[in-house]
């Protein structure tokens, strides 16, 4: 039914997505969580940062991240020194890019869903003898999990779809960084390429509600199972 | 058991409030915005005192002196709120468990099962707080409260979102409370006739400050108080025993300081305490004692003081071994020369002692 490069690309997408948001998740709460809970200088920036990549061109993105994490930048540089690892032209470039972009969605799903956990709920637990760290992942991790579930999968959505930061920081290399985007794009720079265009864009499309109604059912699955619906 | 001399500010109201509490249940009573809750708050470590010290049990809570300032969970009070704050995604069962989980070791807590048995718990410990009532709500509030094994409860409003019917149901629990765990407790409310009957002492706080304080007997007579005691229906509070119960006429008889009383039939036992509320008006004043009248309880006294007051009618304080307030008109007050000092008969209408004040 799929031709062995469809498959490859389709992989790869997953592959991608999956590890890009398995990157992002504890930094993501981490960050959303100083965001809803945390008086602090310098939020403002930090949370200007944080939306960056959702009003950034991806091409503009991309070559900061080619800057920063490229085999002479300051940061690449260092990873390729102390760990021998290159993020350029290797899937694990394309996961840090679809990350990166991906990011603000995650922030702000659970940032949102973090607000809305009730504070006083977490003083009774106080006052029951339990210490921040444990009302933070006895009440209010739980109480947020909802909100965790719809940044994910909104953020895995997104990561599948990330086209721009990817072909400009960890460019186009067949079975490394070729994800479904990037082979749809292929196709249609070469000639009587439409066919395998309109199969991969099918793909995508199929992929993407696949995900979408996944969302939504486990996210009413979870707020049911904590009590919320 | 309580020592408490705090200050702080909220907003343009400074809350100064010094109170020392024994054993038992102290009710702290005022209108809304005296600064009730704040004071809780800083009692349970949730508001910060500018300056003061909190002692509960001989352990130092607060001292801006010596810098003590325990967080909650090292205070150890139980705390019931207004809006019971059950976990919303824990089993009823997780609720109670939660603070049980987390007592030091070698502090003896409550007995799990003595108290899921004594507030009725156990057909709710596999439910979601959101399929419960607020009144099942409350009580497990309290049972989780309790199980975190506190030094002393503090209850916020606990009754304020129940409805009347709701209340009853839950007041004998909190009076089995003392009874069965020895618990002290701080009840804050602006409802006299909780107070009333669960009380023992009684802390009236107006604008931040605490205006009085002492046993509820002593408080509810006194005639200074009465702007702030007499939003509710003035009245004083009787400390009475079942003393008999006559079966045939559908009576009970209450003995007080001063004599005996006769009720309608309380299904009470012999010797149970009870505390009841006798409402001003529902008593009246006779300069001779009065013979073939259909009221029963009639006793001699003194009058101690004469209230002041802008409308027809006036508020007396009879001494008649305990203190009873009588609300008679000023022209009654008037012809029959009601002053200190006169010795009077005064009356009370069995049917007329407020059933909402009683056990």
């Amino acid at each position: 039914m799929l031709s062995p490069l469809e498959i490859e690309a389709l992989s790869l997408s997953l592959k991608v997505s999956l590890w890009a948001v398995a990157w992002s998740l504890v930094p993501g709460v981490a960050i959303a969580w100083l965001l809803a809970r945390r008086e602090f200088p310098g939020k403002a920036l930090l949370d200007g940062i944080v939306h960056l990549p959702l009003v950034l061109p991806p091409v503009a993105l991309g070559y900061l991240l080619l800057v920063l994490f490229g085999r002479h930048g300051p940061v690449g540089a260092w990873l390729h020194d102390w760990f021998g690892l290159n993020l350029v032209f290797s899937w694990r470039g394309a996961a840090v890019a679809a990350a990166v972009m991906a990011f603000p969605l995650l922030v702000r799903a659970v940032r949102l869903s973090m607000e809305a956990v009730d504070q006083r709920l977490e003083t009774a637990a106080r006052t029951l003898g339990a210490k921040p760290a444990r009302v933070f992942f006895t009440i209010t991790l739980p109480l947020t999990s909802p909100g965790i579930l719809t940044g994910v999968l909104l953020a895995f959505i997104r990561c599948l779809g990330e086209f721009g930061a990817t072909i400009t920081f960890a460019a186009n290399v067949p079975g490394e960084t070729r994800t479904l985007p990037l082979a749809l794009y292929t196709a249609l720079q070469v000639p009587d390429g439409e066919a395998s265009a309109t199969r991969l864009a099918v793909i995508s499309v199929v992929l993407a509600i696949a995900a979408l109604v996944a969302s939504q059912y486990l996210a009413r699955q979870v707020a049911r199972r904590i009590g919320l619906a | 058991m309580l020592e408490v001399d705090v200050t702080t500010s909220l907003g343009a109201l400074t809350i100064s409030a010094a109170i020392r509490a024994d054993s038992g249940i102290t009710a702290i009573f005022g209108p809304s915005g005296a600064g009730k809750t704040t004071l809780v708050n800083m009692l349970a470590g949730l508001h910060r005192p500018e300056q003061g010290r909190i002692m509960v049990g001989g352990k130092v809570l607060f001292d801006s002196q010596q810098q003590i300032d325990l967080p909650p969970e090292q205070r150890r009070l139980g705390y019931v709120f207004q809006e019971s704050r059950l976990f919303p995604h824990m089993t009823v069962a997780d609720n109670l468990s939660y603070g049980r989980r987390l007592v030091p070791k070698g502090v003896a807590g409550a007995d799990y099962d003595a108290v899921v048995g004594l507030l009725a718990l156990t057909p709710l410990l596999d439910r979601r707080p959101k399929t419960l009532s607020g009144g099942e709500r409350q009580r497990v509030a309290i049972g989780r409260a309790l199980l975190a094994a506190p030094r002393l409860l503090l209850m916020d409003e606990p009754l304020a979102n129940l409805d009347v019917p709701r209340r009853a149901e839950i007041l004998p629990f909190i009076e089995s409370l003392r009874r069965e765990f020895g618990l002290s407790i701080i009840y804050v409310s602006h409802n006299m006739d909780e107070i009333v009957r669960l009380a023992d002492q009684l802390v009236v706080m107006a604008e931040g400050a605490v205006v009085a304080q002492g046993p509820m007997a002593e408080i509810t007579a006194r005639l200074d108080l009465r702007p702030l005691t007499g939003r509710w229906d003035a009245g004083a509070v009787l400390s009475t025993k079942v003393a008999a119960q006559d079966e045939r006429d559908q009576l009970t008889r209450l003995s007080f300081q001063g004599g005996d009383l006769w009720l309608p039939r309380l299904d009470l036992a012999i010797g149970a305490p009870l505390q009841i509320r006798v409402r001003a008006r529902d008593v009246s004043l006779a300069l001779t004692a009065p013979e073939d009248i259909s009221v029963l309880n009639v006793f001699a006294g003194e009058v101690m003081e004469v209230g002041e007051d802008d409308g027809p009618q006036v508020d007396v304080l009879v001494d008649i071994g305990s203190r009873l307030w009588a609300r008679i008109t000023k022209r009654s007050q008037r012809e029959l020369a009601i002053l200190p000092g006169r010795k009077v008969h005064v009356l009370i209408k069995a049917m007329a002692v407020d059933r909402s004040g009683l056990g």
